[in-house]
């Protein structure tokens, strides 16, 4: 505790530089891996070959990549550019595998319907596919918002300033203290941020909000049988599902 | 660029592979280090995850502690576990441990559980007792899950034993840590380029063990989908 009292600007600068890393990784990985995932549904012959490809991108393991990037892109070897490249790698890996998913789980007559009643492919995407594949796309963004967190610490060991570099520090100076604070902060940030996912998840797609309880206020209100969502229920298993 | 030829050259030299710290020892210390850890949590996640599959009891308990462990940061463990025992391999093999046991265990009660109730009844009508259901039928049908999650465990701790080398002197990661203090970054690279080697070609094993494993059945059944970063999956079974 005496350690904490002392250090704590330190600690919550590093917390901070910790969220900028984080961030903006998750942020690219989403940007990334949709349009990515989109044509490996939709683009013929593509899933296979995109699927393969980022699990094999996956398959790379972390700590060599802080070296291997900053060779091929040229990024400084200790910069928050080559660790927020790192882990926008492993974020695409993992979510284009989601993102694929969840826009198998839209049926495709849903599709033709809505072509039917004049959608354009593009506004029937923004309209009807994505929402319908929100619930799915919002778990893999939360198993990879968790797994960001983490591997940022991973960074500390060659030198990019994170909440990891308590761990380091703590290491090489014997303060189990300070290594302690780091693993709590880190979970604690992890569980902040996969908190706000879920609630702006809660925003965007308010229909996937407590449906059971509107379900039955509607039913009463308007006394007409209730239609099940099983698109929707089932979508919460993914997040369970090992990477 | 320059930086791989250097790098192929240091791999392609004889005498980097030979000796005490040579590629050749850190490599096979690579793979003893992640064969002990994977078989450790394998004995733990395993039988835990089949009963829990098994009997459906216990399933959110061990989602929250599979979640929770996945979010704690392995270099944090090792590092707390190393100051606690010391210099030496009990606190890479603790941290390993624990990164690999959320995979393990959530392939062996997602396989279990996707078994079909029908047919576990069905063993259970022709005389089959608790133990010859969780052996003769439900093992079998949950191997591709299984060694599904057996697969991204063993991804995981391949690919993060490179951190062992940080309070221990072994594996892979040690030539890239020795790199690094030295600036010798072709010896980093190198060592990196070995590293994603060794889990590619894992990768690929583990890959096709899965598909030896796959009932042929299973394909049609659809419930038993392999859960890899690799997908076995052909493009009729799109679903658009």
């Amino acid at each position: 505790m005496k350690w904490l009292s002392q250090n704590y600007p330190q600690v919550i600068e590093l917390f901070l530089t910790h969220l900028a890393l984080s961030v903006p990784a998750v942020v690219a990985s989403f940007l990334i891996a949709v349009p990515l995932g989109w044509s490996a549904q939709h683009g013929r012959g593509l899933r296979g070959p995109v699927l393969v490809g980022v699990g094999l991108l996956y398959a790379i393991p972390s700590l060599p990549l802080f070296i291997i990037v900053p060779v091929l892109i040229g990024t400084p070897l200790r910069s928050s550019a080559t660790m927020i490249v790192v882990l926008t790698v492993y974020g695409v890996a993992v979510l284009v595998r989601s993102a694929a998913d969840a826009f198998a789980s839209v049926p495709a007559t849903t599709l033709d319907a809505a072509a039917a009643v004049g959608h354009t492919r593009w506004s029937s995407f923004w309209r009807v596919e994505l929402p319908l594949a929100g619930p799915v796309l919002l778990a893999g963004v939360r198993v990879i918002t968790v797994s960001t967190v983490s591997l940022v610490s991973v960074g500390a060991v060659i030198g990019i300033q994170s909440l990891g570099t308590l761990f380091t520090d703590g290491f090489q100076r014997g303060i189990r203290f300070e290594v302690v604070t780091g693993i709590v902060l880190i979970v604690a940030l992890a569980v902040l941020l996969d908190g706000l996912v879920v609630l702006a998840g809660r925003l965007l797609m308010p229909w996937t909000r407590g449906s059971v309880g509107r379900a039955r206020a509607k039913r009463v209100r308007d006394d007409a049988p209730v239609l099940a969502e099983p698109q929707l229920a089932s979508a919460g298993k993914h997040e369970e599902a090992p990477r | 660029m320059n930086l791989f030829v250097d790098a192929w050259r240091w791999l392609t030299t004889g005498s980097n592979w030979t000796g005490d710290g040579g590629a050749a020892t850190r490599l096979v210390e690579h793979l003893l280090v992640s064969g002990l850890v994977v078989g450790i949590a394998a004995v733990i996640a395993v039988p835990l995850g089949v009963l829990v599959g098994h009997t459906g009891r216990g399933r959110t308990a061990v989602v929250l502690a599979a979640s929770a462990a996945r979010a704690v940061p392995t270099l944090g463990l090792l590092t707390l576990v190393a100051l606690a025992t010391g210099i030496g391999l009990t606190g890479p093999v603790v941290a390993l441990v624990v990164l690999a046991v959320p995979s393990l265990l959530a392939g062996a009660y997602a396989g279990v559980e996707s078994v079909d109730r029908v047919t576990i009844d069905a063993a259970r009508a022709v005389g089959m007792t608790e133990a010859q259901v969780v052996r003769r039928v439900e093992l079998p049908l949950a191997a591709p899950l299984l060694v599904g999650g057996l697969r991204s465990a063993t991804l995981q701790v391949v690919a993060t034993s490179t951190l062992a080398a940080y309070t221990a002197d072994v594996g892979l990661g040690r030539l890239l840590f020795a790199g690094l203090k030295a600036r010798e970054y072709d010896v980093m690279l190198a060592s990196a380029l070995l590293v994603v080697a060794l889990a590619l070609v894992l990768e690929g094993v583990l890959a096709l063990v899965q598909r030896l494993v796959t009932p042929r059945t299973s394909a049609r059944a659809g419930n038993a989908r392999p859960i890899s970063t690799v997908p076995e999956q052909s493009p009729t079974e799109r679903t658009s």
